[in-house]
């Protein structure tokens, strides 16, 4: 059996160990920015579920939010009404968002690129104006707050400080990391590849394209669920903008920076968006969107597929310059 | 409650035929160059921006405004696609997406930087205003004249792309672009003269709407969603599908608002959702 036809090598790199263990160590080294950790790490996870989707089956969604809203708000509404148990509430957020990406999936993987980003973004405007009118439920434009999130195994609260919450959110990312790995590494993940580049050749040799796509796209609603999940645990509040357009957007611009198509590419550029927010908004949040703007006209322009394509253009370069010296 | 109605169709053709006039430029460069525009809208708020600076700072008559609008929003739109879209073509629709998400992104920041983040206010000439009575219906008479221009230039459309030279080329070149070229067409040249022509009409819309739609830097966001959905309901590259879509639009977007206001927005997306899967290929491919 030739290498081409073998699965791609699932065996852990010393880069990747190296990683996680520099995403551990943020707990020491930056106590006092434990928040901001969390928020790129729960973003990541988002843009993981994305990369699935769009990076590896090709599909272009414009309304990924749709499904991260939906964890955000089934999490957040069952701690508000006396279901405060984390990691119970975290699966049935997990649960509902695959719900709704499995349903929404026969809508959205019709029709070609432009009709799946509509009906992808009218989904997702859809949620978006069913929370903002269901305000007993979801507070509305008020979002959902006073909720009740019991502590972590009955040991450890959610504090001030965002402890136990960048914890509990490394751990709960890392695993759901894990099984997005296994995923792009396991027969099926090769088969989405494939789609990506050529349905029609993959329905030639008998792959079930549709219900792949609806498998995937089933898959990485759960993940955005439990990310969104996340996120309303962690800072005990969900506000309408879970659904918004501009977290579709910013995600699918964090994913594209980092470089589609690779898994850290999400966490990488979920990382490099929200520390360079966090940093220039704070001069004015109106410059930061024009810089933002710009960056993303700059990466389409000049430097495809995002710091992983540059990264590897580099070494490619620098590669050959070994070879003719 | 249908005694309501005629004046609900009224006030839903005004709005159709503002969202045609912007859209139409989005659906014939759609259709041309299968380029999705999601920065369309960037030019609408250019016209409208245009306008207000026209008549309150420099004092202009509304009707010299609106040529000015459309003016600037033309050649915003011609050197943009000189410089940046034009390498665009071709490339994945991702990269398409992204590229006019952050025009789209530069465009607000800087109407907010120039003129702040409020809604801008439009004095329109004293002659547009109040209400006159058409078949025992009232109606505006500003509404009344934006159906009329639209109606107009949507004639004056639909000859050049029927009637004369350009519009054949214009027309060979969406049905097949590689043959028109193989026939000698410069379609590359046909493209930058419909991608300004385009953008200058959504600049006119875009003045012209300021009194229904708004004026404010989130503008080019906030109806994106409704140029797109026109546009692609009405099937790319149609003039006559293009009008319908936007009629169609129109009139759901402002009934659902008067009957059922509880549900906001929530109609006019649920239309959308439901258009697009039974009609994935636009309105009129379905019926020829």
């Amino acid at each position: 059996m030739s290498v081409a036809f073998s699965l791609p090598d699932a065996r852990w790199r010393a880069a990747e160990i190296a990683f996680w263990i520099a995403t551990g160590l943020v707990f020491f080294v930056f106590p006092s920015h434990l928040v901001l950790a969390s928020q790129v790490l729960i973003t990541g996870l988002f843009a993981v579920s994305l990369d699935l989707v769009l990076g590896y089956a090709g599909i272009v969604s414009l309304g990924h939010a749709a499904m991260f809203g939906t964890g955000a708000y089934v999490a957040g509404i069952l701690a508000r009404n006396g279901w405060g148990e984390p990691l119970s509430g975290l699966f049935a957020a997990g649960l509902a968002a695959a719900a709704v990406a499995f349903v929404t999936s026969f809508l959205a993987l019709r029709g070609e690129d432009l009709t799946r980003l509509m009906v992808t973004l009218g989904i997702s405007l859809l949620l978006y104006e069913a929370a903002n009118q269901a305000g007993v439920w979801t507070g509305g434009v008020d979002g959902l707050s006073d909720m009740q999130v019991r502590d972590l195994f009955g040991l450890f609260p959610f504090d001030i400080r965002g402890r136990t919450a960048y914890l509990y959110t490394l751990a709960v990312v890392f695993l759901v990391f894990c099984a997005a790995r296994r995923v792009v590494h396991s027969p099926f993940g090769l088969s989405l590849r494939g789609i990506r580049e050529s349905p029609r050749r993959m329905a030639a040799i008998g792959s079930p394209v549709q219900r792949r796509l609806v498998v995937v796209y089933t898959l990485a609603g759960a993940m955005a669920g439990i990310a969104g999940a996340l996120l309303a645990q962690t800072t005990q509040f969900v506000g309408l903008e879970v659904l918004g357009f501009s977290r579709s957007a910013d995600l699918l611009i964090m994913l594209v920076l980092g470089g589609a198509g690779w898994l850290y590419g999400g966490l990488v550029g979920a990382a490099l968006f929200l520390v360079a927010q966090s940093l220039l908004s704070r001069l004015n949040p109106v410059y930061w969107e024009f810089w933002l703007g710009l960056l993303i006209v700059l990466v389409v322009l000049l430097a495809r597929g995002g710091i992983n394509g540059a990264l590897t253009r580099v070494s490619a370069r620098l590669g050959l310059a070994r070879r003719q010296a | 409650m249908l005694s309501a109605l005629p004046g609900v169709l009224f006030d839903g053709v005004a709005y159709g035929s503002l969202l045609f006039l912007i859209s139409i430029g989005l659906s014939v460069t759609l259709g041309l160059m299968n380029f999705i525009n999601l920065a369309h809208g960037a030019f609408a708020m250019v016209g409208g921006y245009a306008c207000v600076v026209a008549t309150l700072r420099y004092g202009l008559p509304f009707g010299v405004a609106l040529v000015v609008a459309f003016a600037v929003a033309a050649i915003a739109g011609g050197v943009l696609e000189r410089v940046l879209y034009r390498r665009l073509y071709g490339r994945s629709p991702l990269d398409q997406v992204l590229f006019t998400i952050g025009l789209t992104f530069m465009s607000i920041a800087a109407a907010t930087w120039v003129f702040g983040s409020g809604q801008q206010p439009v004095r329109l000439p004293d002659t547009l205003l109040g209400q006159t009575r058409i078949l025992g219906v009232d109606v505006g008479i500003y509404r009344l004249f934006l159906i009329a221009i639209v109606f107009a230039l949507a004639s004056g459309l639909a000859l050049l792309v029927t009637r004369t030279r350009f519009g054949a080329r214009i027309r060979a070149s969406v049905d097949d672009a590689r043959t028109a070229a193989g026939l000698g067409i410069d379609v590359e040249r046909v493209f930058s003269v419909t991608f300004t022509l385009g953008s200058g009409l959504a600049g006119l819309g875009g003045a012209l709407g300021i009194d229904v739609l708004g004026l404010d830097p989130t503008f080019p966001l906030k109806y994106m969603v409704y140029f797109l959905l026109v546009v692609v309901v009405g099937g790319a590259g149609t003039i006559v599908g293009t009008l319908c879509a936007a009629m169609v639009l129109g009139i759901f977007d402002v009934a659902g608002k008067y009957y059922v206001p509880w549900a906001g927005a929530f109609v006019i997306y649920a239309l959308m959702v439901a258009l697009l899967l039974l009609f994935p290929r636009g309105l009129l491919r379905r019926i020829r």
